[in-house]
């Protein structure tokens, strides 16, 4: 299933920024001059990315850019119409959301999509399902393995909410969460289905500065203690800068710069197109 | 301490919708056996019990799953002709007719499974008002295929004729001497023995709760219930849609047709009209009365609206009326905020969230 990549062969558009605590080298995503059309319009365009398996990297660009669209093909939400997705070395051509979850990527979305009228922990629970592997009939039956995997769910659960200190809440409806909450647990669940990559659609949107303040320390902290590669999408700038090791900046579905934080702010290019307006004010 | 809590509230539901039913049974067969009960009455019990199977299974749709379907009757017809079918053609080889029974339900819950993959597969597609539409015209079409259906078994075994021009008739059947015909076409099943008996119809609910409620509280219902809150979030977590969809579904049918076949061997004569758009809306009505997804619900307002009716007869011509008025006001009444505070008020009950938070701080 997995094809090696040859490194020769194959022009790496971009430089993935893989951080030295990368013992393996290959990245865990490669996308390559990917591109998609809705009827006439592009809304993306040989777009080109590599992320290093550890890396945390930033998707920023104006309103419409294309980030969200970029998810979407990640996700095969959209089959992309130009280029190739690589995970880990394998093409996800012609996959489907299910199959490239199973594969490794999970993602949160911009506007909150939770299982809003089950609880906290039945929200984890499910995007545990590839992973407790008991029959429906062993369900209904309620057999040996319905309650060995029922029991691992449970706990798991509860040890992936105490990253945010959920656990209290883990009865709760998750529809009647405070808004911070439902982002948090948007997380918790996309962590749930054991991902390589995961893909947070501007998850500080709606919080306050203190939360995202907490809510930086625990991507970091996410991507330590689960090993994994995290790309977000954001228009907080404080949090992208300094959060994210590398970042790419998209206006009009290209992509217009790459590079670190420091490298990104003094970009005339994106200075012009996004962050222009803040160094004025 | 917390999750001791939550084990306990779904399991306490569970349980006492069990024990409640269990309950039930025990008082109304002992009024049943000291005579207590009005004739009407008896011949009512095994009807409820096929309705409060119907009510749940298509709760498990409609609730559960959170996809309309107006053509559950369609699936209880399956169950039901199938299962007279197998009644009849087996009355020679096997003389226990509770054996016989069961046997029948259970070969009309397989047949309205097959019915249901048959109509899933191609109708799951679909979404919303779309879905709700083409399950009617299931229903009628099965209702009509089953109108042209021409059964008789012999010595030889079973007849079947598929009497889609009206040409055909029961003579064409060619049954030996002995031959017993069993579905004679738009007049439908006649000359059954009924078999069914309450106790049957109690233990099939039992069954249907027991594989409903787990189902819910498992993985797969968990899954079921994900894509039904948001489908994108639940293909974005790994659920494969179109699976979980067609398991709720097809269970659901399956249900349907063992109600069916209970149903159905409960009269010495059926026909496929009894199993119509009505059936289907009457049953609609008990999950909505009942609460969507809420399954004691379903089975309060199951036994209550098919008791109502009887009930009612006092009223002469105008109970069919006041039925429909009773309907409007429960349904205004449960849908009240009003009254569901006043229900609050009086059983103090803590909202989730609540106490998510006391625990929380």
């Amino acid at each position: 299933m997995k094809k090696p990549l040859d490194a020769k062969s194959v022009w790496a558009p971009s430089n993935a920024f893989i951080p030295e605590r990368d013992l393996d080298k290959t990245p865990i995503l490669e996308a390559r001059h990917l591109g998609i059309d809705f009827g006439g319009l592009t809304a993306v365009d040989d777009f080109n990315l590599t992320i290093g398996k550890t890396e945390i990297a930033g998707l920023i660009g104006p309103n419409g850019a294309g980030k969200t669209t970029v998810f979407n093909l990640l996700t095969k939400v959209y089959q992309p119409t130009r280029g190739t997705i690589l995970l880990d070395g394998v093409d996800t051509h012609g996959m489907s959301t299910v199959q490239v979850n199973k594969l490794g990527i999970a993602r949160t979305f911009q506007n909150i999509r939770l299982f809003n009228s089950l609880t906290v922990e039945e929200n984890v629970k499910i995007g545990m399902h590839n992973s407790i592997t008991y029959s429906s009939i062993e369900g209904i039956l309620r057999m040996p393995r319905y309650w060995k995997y029922e029991k691992i769910a449970h706990e798991r659960a509860m040890e992936l909410l105490s990253i945010f200190n959920m656990e209290g809440m883990a009865n709760a409806q998750a529809g009647s969460l405070p808004y911070g909450a439902q982002r948090r647990l948007e997380i918790v669940r996309a962590l749930a289905s054991n991902p390589s990559l995961l893909l947070l659609d501007e998850p500080a949107a709606g919080m306050n500065p203190s939360e995202t303040a907490e809510l930086m320390e625990n991507i970091r902290h996410i991507r330590d203690l689960f090993h994994i590669a995290i790309i977000l999408i954001e228009h907080d700038m404080n949090l992208v800068m300094g959060v994210c090791e590398g970042i790419c900046v998209l206006n009009f579905g290209k992509v217009i710069a790459k590079g670190n934080p420091e490298q990104i702010q003094a970009n005339p290019a994106v200075i012009e197109a996004y962050l222009g307006k803040k160094k004025e004010a | 301490m917390s999750k001791l809590k939550s084990i306990k509230k779904t399991t306490l539901v569970d349980f006492a919708t069990y024990i409640g039913v269990i309950i039930a049974f025990i008082i109304v067969n002992t009024l049943k056996n000291d005579g207590a009960l009005t004739r009407s009455f008896t011949g009512q019990l095994i009807p409820i019990c096929c309705y409060v199977v119907m009510a749940i299974s298509l709760n498990l749709t409609v609730g559960v799953l959170g996809e309309l379907s107006l053509g559950h009757a369609g699936f209880m017809s399956v169950g039901a002709f199938s299962g007279i079918i197998a009644a009849m053609s087996l009355q020679t080889v096997i003389p226990s007719p509770v054996l016989r029974l069961i046997i029948a339900i259970i070969v009309g819950a397989f047949f309205a499974a097959i019915a249901g993959v048959i109509i899933g597969i191609p109708v799951l597609r679909l979404r919303g008002d779309y879905l709700a539409i083409v399950t009617l015209a299931f229903g009628e079409i099965i209702k009509e295929v089953i109108n042209c259906l021409i059964v008789g078994v012999d010595s030889n075994g079973l007849h079947v004729i598929f009497n889609a021009f009206g040409s055909k008739s029961v003579s064409d059947l060619n049954l030996l001497e002995g031959g017993v015909m069993i579905i004679k076409g738009a007049q439908g099943a006649t000359g059954v023995k009924a078999i069914s008996t309450f106790t049957v119809g109690f233990i099939l609910i039992m069954i249907t709760l027991v594989i409903v409620l787990n189902l819910i509280r498992s993985r797969s219902g968990r899954a079921i219930m994900a894509l039904r809150d948001n489908r994108i979030a639940a293909e974005s977590v790994g659920i494969n849609i179109t699976k979980y969809k067609l398991m709720a579904f097809v269970i659901s049918s399956a249900l349907a047709g063992a109600a069916g076949a209970l149903y159905g061997l409960n009269f010495s004569s059926l026909m496929s009209s009894k199993f119509n758009f009505n059936t289907s809306i009457l049953i609609l009505v008990y999950v909505v009365l009942g609460g969507l997804g809420n399954i004691w619900g379903s089975i309060i307002s199951a036994v209550i609206l098919t008791i109502l009716p009887e009930a009612l007869r006092g009223f002469e011509d105008y109970r069919m009326l006041i039925y429909a008025i009773v309907l409007i006001l429960v349904m205004l009444a449960t849908n009240s905020p009003q009254i569901k505070n006043l229900v609050e008020k009086i059983i103090p009950r803590r909202k989730k969230g609540e106490e998510a938070d006391e625990e929380a701080a």
